[in-house]
This record gives structure tokens, sequence and C-alpha cells, in this order.
């Protein structure tokens, strides 16, 4: 019975798509689900967490990375790939913590990136690396395209400016449209709408598993990740690093800092200053129901300021409806407060958009940090007297860039003298589906029955995510793996469920 | 756990009182295969949670605490032969009767005569209550905190503030002083207790004090609750506290509804029906807090018989047609809702022989009902009750009784 249950599931997770992808063979390519992955963590991981026995002081580490966010996660994934020993420090208890909890899910083309910049080449790149792991990596890809409103005599003005500047970018199959072009596309919308251009390419996609799976992928090819692990001090002596933290040292002849929000501290304390100050520019968001996604099928991007892309309106690959981010700077790093007023404006605008939102109930509410700075261009630098690369001032396409910088990065580490041999045949993580669109858990057999039952989520789903090198570590972590408690009645049915399984599983392993 | 079959004849959604009731007296009326699903590990509603009393005053005449309540209502639905199927959530509703539901073995499809929708009610999360301040844990409604003491045996805090003062605020604070937990503070935005004047006896009993006119502003706190700001008369003001309980602002839990092409009456949030509990597409009936936001346990349990028999003269071939109904029309700004909002002609006796209404804020005056005039004194969450009288035009109802 259990053998058979584990086929049905090894099925369920996914059909894995083994196409040549670039360097790495995934033709031969290992590819692991849920179950061999317990296997694992029984051998080298405690409650997801490296045993400590297991990192002594033994050898250095090839690579510490600093800061488990979705840089950090692809940073850890690339080199790992490329056959070196990692490490990723995270001083939260769980990854995806930071920056990367409060994002709008957007795979972004880059096609209103500054011309030339270097976040419009990692966008591009991280753009084309996703398109090639995800299939077989199970995440899910939603190409619904978006379309950039004019809402007035002004904003129409500036549509061919954009797409030229679109273009110039290399996108070169934006559509112009006219007023009834685009209602005829989106009957929703306001009528007030004055024109369009349609950005075929940009897609959504699932903004907790990608970047889940970028560093399961790195740990499951022999990464370590330590979380709970703030960085207090650091030495480097000539030929190696020494990293003191809050669970003892670790050496390391490379240090990634990817410390997003607190990027320019980690800067001070591994070379004593930092070319960048992070300043926070706060994104408040609202989500609505998921009877709103049936309203809108496009991405809705309004015509960009100098500061902010603007208010987005957009489904999310969960089935809900997405407006925000509003862009506030603010001092403190590591709490962003919801603004009831803000928030009131945010549903006013997204009901201005799409009038019919007005009748749709508000699912949640969250607010995310960007880790802006005075400069808009990404700030990534190698400090080579130091063997230090630097990830700073990601304040927006984190989550599009994000394979695109790990690459980018490594070069410059190459060029900073790194020399590995890659891995042969990496092991591939074939991810669970939390995207409606589905094929779900719940949908299967054995799924032992739904516990959350706005988001449909099965205990098995809930076990699972609390098994593996990278089991969740908080209930915040384990809502972000499953998305249990995230819908409609947020909690209402199921947080006692939910807070039980997460309890039970831990006394279990410990 | 008996296996769901393909075909049945009545099918209910939901295991709360409304449920259950009608599940039992669909069986003791000899309809053979009423099965009830749930979608929790075992039915009986949010009563299973509440661990205080009153209940049972209505349906047995006696004194009962939630859980034993709940498990009588179970035990007389499966004495009667209704059959319960636990773990069992319905995603879809289509048209004439067919239903999509997932079990932990997968998914299935099943084909009611009568599918009887009582899903039930649950209150207003943070998130569609626009309260400013940072995330952190231990803010809950009461159906989570209840659900966290009486099945996971958790407590999620010791001292936190509950906003609110509908009658559900006075249950979470029983649940929290049960618990050992000691509230700081009721919170209401209004002058005076939403639920009646005599229960404000009952948090000063238990030295928790009610603060009206207050309103919360904030809440603050890094990965628990520390404090929130509330604003009064006097302005800002910060309190120590390490949870928030929103209770109350009920809304009918109609997901499915949603989702389906049964329609729906935005001011109740539940489905629109006649007096036989119909809704548009008649094999589907509905019962209790789904109807509406809220009523008590006694009486969701009492609108689950009635409708039970709406549903066996349906079966019988006994129910007017109910793409004729017409709309109930009613003038009255102070109306937040009614039902049944459209009636049908009148075809035996009537699961709601009155109009339930709700009032949006206190009001002293007029309103009209179905071409009725009725003079009304009073307040929002009260239970507003009107006969309905036969259509003016209709000439052969009978008295309804």
């Amino acid at each position: 019975m259990t053998s058979n249950n584990q086929t049905k599931r090894a099925c369920l997770i996914g059909q894995v798509y083994y196409a040549n992808m670039g360097k790495f063979d995934y033709k031969n390519a290992r590819t692991v689900n849920f179950f061999s992955m317990q296997a694992v963590s029984k051998l080298r991981y405690q409650n997801g967490d490296l045993k400590m026995q297991d990192t002594g002081p033994h050898g250095a580490y090839d690579i510490v990375v600093i800061g488990a966010g979705v840089i950090g996660c692809a940073v850890a994934r690339r080199f790992s790939l490329e056959g070196a020993r990692v490490l990723v420090l995270e001083k939260a208890p769980d990854i995806l913590d930071g920056a990367s909890k409060g994002n709008s899910a957007i795979l972004h083309t880059g096609f209103d990136a500054p011309e030339g910049s270097l976040e419009l080449s990692c966008v591009q790149a991280g753009y084309r690396e996703y398109e090639e792991i995800r299939a077989a990596l199970n995440l899910p890809l939603d190409r619904c395209g978006a379309l950039v409103l004019a809402w007035n005599q002004d904003q129409e003005d500036r549509l061919p400016e954009l797409m030229r500047q679109g273009l110039a970018n290399g996108v070169d199959d934006l559509e112009l449209l006219t007023r009834a072009e685009t209602i005829a596309l989106e009957p929703n919308l306001a009528p007030h709408l004055r024109a369009a251009f349609r950005v075929p390419r940009e897609s959504l996609i699932d903004p907790w598993s990608a970047p889940h799976a970028y560093l399961l992928q790195a740990l499951l090819n022999g990464a370590d990740l330590r979380r709970n692990c703030g960085l207090t001090s650091a030495l480097y002596d000539g030929a190696c690093w020494r990293l003191e933290t809050s669970q003892g040292a670790f050496k390391a002849k490379m240090a990634i800092n990817a410390a997003g929000l607190y990027g320019d501290l980690v800067d001070e304390i591994l070379m004593g200053k930092s070319t960048f100050r992070i300043r926070p520019r706060k994104g408040q968001f609202v989500v609505f129901d998921k009877t709103a996604s049936a309203l809108v099928r496009h991405i809705l991007l309004p015509v960009p300021t100098e500061k902010t892309k603007g208010i987005v309106v957009c489904r999310t690959v969960y089935g809900n409806l997405l407006v925000g981010p509003t862009a506030e700077d603010q001092e403190v790093r590591d709490n962003a407060d919801l603004v009831p007023e803000t928030l009131a404006e945010l549903k006013q605008k997204g009901v201005g958009i799409l009038p019919a939102l007005a009748k749709e109930d508000v699912t949640a509410v969250y607010a995310g940090l960007r880790p802006a700075c005075a400069e808009k261009e990404y700030q990534i630098a190698g400090h080579s007297a130091q063997m230090v690369i630097t990830i700073g001032a990601i304040r927006s396409t984190g989550l599009s860039s994000a394979l695109g910088t790990a690459a980018h990065v490594f070069t410059i580490a190459q060029t900073m003298g790194f020399e590995k041999k890659p891995l042969d045949q990496p092991i591939v993580p074939v991810m669970p589906v939390l995207a409606e669109e589905g094929p779900r858990d719940w949908q299967q057999p054995g799924n032992r029955g739904i516990i959350c039952h706005c988001e449909r989520v099965t205990r098995r789903e809930l076990e699972q995510a609390l098994e593996g090198p990278l089991a969740a570590n908080s209930i915040g972590g384990l809502k972000r793996r499953t998305r249990a408690t995230m819908g409609r009645c947020q909690g209402f049915y199921c947080s006692g469920a939910v807070d039980a399984c997460f309890r039970e599983k831990r006394e279990d392993t410990q | 756990m008996t296996l769901l079959p393909a075909k049945i004849d009545v099918l209910i959604v939901g295991g709360g009182p409304a449920g259950l009731s009608a599940a039992t007296t669909l069986s003791r009326m000899g309809v053979s295969g009423v099965h009830l699903l749930e979608r929790e590990p075992s039915a009986g509603g949010i009563p299973r949670l509440c661990a205080h009393s009153p209940y049972g005053m209505r349906e047995w005449g006696r004194v009962m605490f939630g859980p034993s309540y709940a498990f009588r209502l179970v035990a007389e639905a499966e004495a009667a032969g209704a059959i319960i199927h636990c773990n069992t959530t319905v995603t879809a509703l289509s048209k004439g009767g067919g239903v999509t539901v997932a079990t932990p073995n997968g998914v299935h499809t099943i084909q009611a005569k009568a599918v009887l929708l009582a899903t039930g009610a649950r209150e207003t999360p943070r998130a569609d209550r626009m309260v400013g301040g940072s995330k952190p844990g231990g803010v809950m409604n009461t159906g989570a905190l209840q659900s966290l003491i009486a099945m996971h045996d958790q407590k999620p805090f010791r001292r936190p503030v509950i906003i609110g003062t509908e009658l559900i605020a006075f249950s979470a604070l029983l649940t929290c002083r049960l618990a050992g937990i000691a509230p700081v503070a009721i919170i209401e935005e209004a002058s005076r207790t939403t639920a009646w004047r005599m229960l404000d006896l009952m948090p000063r009993f238990l030295g928790c004090p009610v603060w009206y006119d207050t309103t919360l502003a904030a809440i603050h706190g890094r990965s628990q609750v520390e404090s929130v700001t509330v604003l009064d008369k006097a302005g800002h003001r910060q309190i120590d506290c390490d949870g928030v309980i929103f209770t109350g602002l009920f809304r009918p839990e109609n997901a499915l509804l949603r989702s389906s092409a049964l329609s729906i009456d935005p001011r109740t949030g539940g489905p629109l029906i006649d007096q036989y509990g119909r809704l548009s597409d008649p094999i589907y009936f509905a019962a209790g807090n789904i109807l509406r936001p809220v009523e008590t346990a006694g009486w969701c349990w009492r609108e689950g018989q009635q409708v039970a028999g709406s549903i066996v003269a349906a079966l019988a071939g006994r129910l007017s047609d109910r793409a004729r109904a017409t709309p109930v029309i009613t003038e009255g700004s102070a109306i937040k809702y009614f039902l049944p909002q459209v009636l049908s002609e009148t075809s035996g006796p009537a699961a709601f022989d009155c109009f339930q209404m709700r009032l949006s804020q206190p009001y002293t005056g007029k309103v009209i009902v179905n071409g009725r005039k009725l003079h009304l004194k009073s307040r929002p969450e009260r239970r507003i009750l009107t006969r309905i009288l036969p259509l003016p035009d209709s000439q052969n109802a009978p008295e309804i009784t």
C-alpha cells in the first residue's frame, strides 16, 4: 500500500521533462521527489538544518552566501551546480523572510528596464534560464502577457517612447492597441481607457516555489544551509574568510553578500565600508478573492514613473488578483507597516481600473520592503582583494533576474579566480504544484484530507513541506511552501490544524 | 467510512446545526439515502469548538455546552439513518445537482436529486478590516482561537484585546477565561454593545473592561503582537497586549456559491432563496447561516428542519415552479438585508413563514416589506421577523401557519 502511494505521488509531483538545457546534461540528470529527499534529510539534517556535528571546522567552504532571499537562493544553486562547496547563511528562522516575501510575482521581459543596464541583462538572462529549467523543476509559467495602459493624453503620448525603449531592449513583439482593441481583450477595463500596448511575454510565476526550488537544488547537490544564523563579524586572512555568526564560526574562500535589505551593513562587516546605502522602499499590496481573478487575464501595468513601475493589477498563479505596490521610502529595515488609508487608496485605484472589483472581497493585505538605494542600477561588484562579491540594491525585478544575476555573479567569481569542475549529473528536485491550474495534491488519491479549505492544502502537502533538506522552519515558512491559511478565511477554519501539524512534525523529528 | 454512491437522493453540504438537523428530519420523514458531507475530520460545526453554554434550549429544552450539543446533533442524525462523510469537501456545484467532491482518495462526482447547502458563516478576517501596522503572530478570529484551544489544546496568547461586541465577542471572552487567558479589554467602535445590553454585565464580572467609541488603529510586533494603537475621543494611545481577537462581522461561507451559477444576494452574501429555501437552480436548497450573517445555532437547527420539509415536498413533486418566483420589494434605507428574497407561488407549507430582516443602523420608523407597512424600533444585529402574507393579487393562497 505504501509503495503504491509513493509511486502515485511521484507521478503526481510531475512528469519530468528532460530536454537539452544548456550546459547541464538534464537528460542524465537525477531527479528526486520528496520521498527520496526524506532519506537525504534523515542522514544529514535535523529540522531541515545541517546537524551541528556535521559542520565542524573541517575544511573551508568555497563559497558562503549571506542571505537566503530569492537572489541568495539562485546564487547558491548556480555555484553548487558549478561544483563549489556552498554554505548559505540566513539570519531569519526561514528563508525568503525579507525583501523576497513581498513582490508582485511577475516574470518580467525587461521591456521597461533602463537601456544597456546590468538590470536589463540580468532580467533577460533570468527570464531565459527560468524558461529552460522550469519544466524540470516543475515550476509554473502563465504566459498571460501584460498591457501597459494609458488613461490620459499625457500617458498616451508616452506609449510610443516606451515601445521604442522595449524594442531597444530586444523585446520586439510589442503591439500597440487602440482603445477598442484593448477593451476587446479585457472587457472589464474601465471605459475611460485611452490606448495601450501589449507585452506578450510578460508572465506570472510562483514567487514561493521558484526560490525554494533554487535553494533545494543547491542543497541536494551538496550545499549547506544555516537558518537563525546572523553574521556578527568577519575576518579575512588573505586566503580564507572566518565568519562569526550566532551559531559559531564558519570558514569560506569567498563571500557573496546577498543580504538584501542589510546589504550595506553586511558589506561593512566584511569590508569595513559600503559603496551604497540601503533605504528601504515599502510596497503595500491588496489581494482580492479568487473570484476577482476572472475579471482580467493580462497583467495591467501603468505608464511607469521615474521612481517606480507604478500600481500593477494582476492575477497570481494561486488564482487571486492583486493590486499594488506602493512606493514609500522609510528607514526601518525589518518592518513594513500597513497603512489603512493607503490600502483603501489601493483598493480604490484597483476599482478605477477594473470597476467590477468594487464588489469583490479582499482576501489579504501585505507590505514588503525593497532594498532600494540612491542609484537605480543594481550594485553588483567583485572585490578581489578580499574575495567578496556584493549583490546590492536589487530594489525591484529580483524575482525575474535572480537566475540571471546568479550567472552574472558566477562570471565575476571566475574573473576573481574561482575554478571548479561543474557537476556532471546535478540532482533536479521536482517541486509540488501550488498553482491553481494544478494538478494539485487534493485532486489525487492518498492526500490524507484537505486541511486548509480555502487554498485546498492537504495534510500530505503540509507534512511534506516539513520534511527534507529545506523543511519549513517556521509557521511563516510553512505557509510560503504550501499557501495554508493564506486564502479567503485567513485561517478562521484551519490555523489550529496547521499549527498542530507544524508542532507534531517538529516534535517527531526532534 | 461508507463509500459515497455516485447517485443519491439528498446531498447535504455542511455538518453544522442546520445540516445535521436537516439530515435527521429528512431521514425521519422516510427519505432513504441522505448523505451529509463534512470537510472537517468531525461533524458538529462551530458548536464543537465552543466549550461554553448555552446551547440546546430550543432543541431539547435544556442547557448544554457546545461540544456535547454537537455530539448529540451528530448522534441523532446517525440514529435516524443519515450517512455522514467527514474529510469530504465539495469543490464545485454544477447545474442540475451534479456535485464535485474531493476526498482523501481523490475527486468524485455525485448526482443528487436535491442538494442542501448548509456551509455556515465565518468572521471577517483582519485583512478585510483594513487595520494598520505589522502582521505578527497572535492575530486571529474567534473561530481560529476556539479551534486552537478546543481541538489542539494551545494557548496562542495570554493578554489579548477583543475587537467587537457582537454576541460572539462574549463567546470569545468566555473561551479565553475558561482557558486561563485574561483579555486586556474589549474594544467597540460604537457607543454601546452591539449584542444585548444585559451582556455588558458579563465582562464586568470577568474583570475585563469594555471600551466604547474606540477603534483599533494599528497592530505592532514582530513575531508576536507586542501592542496595539487604539483611537478614542482622547486621541491615540498604545496598549500593551500579546494578541488580537477579531470577532464578528460574519459573512456566509459562500465560496462554493461564488464559483457556481447560483444567484447570490449581495446584501446577505448568501444565496437568493424563495420561501421554500430553494435557490435559483431549484435542485439546490439552503439553510442556516449560509443564508445570512448570522443567527444562533438553535435558529439554524430549526431552519434545517423546516427546509428539510421543503425538500421532501420537492422530491414528491409538490412544489410550485421556482422559475416563476417574484422578487420581494422592500422600502426603507435602514434595511440591511431581508430573506426570503423571492416568493414562489404557494404550494404547501413554507419553510420560511416569516421574512427575516436586519437593520444597518438603529432605526425607529416605517419600512415597507412586500407591500405591507411596518413600524419598527430596533437596532443592528437584532432579529426582526414579519409574517409572510399572501400577495395581494394571489387568489387562492392558503393561510400560512
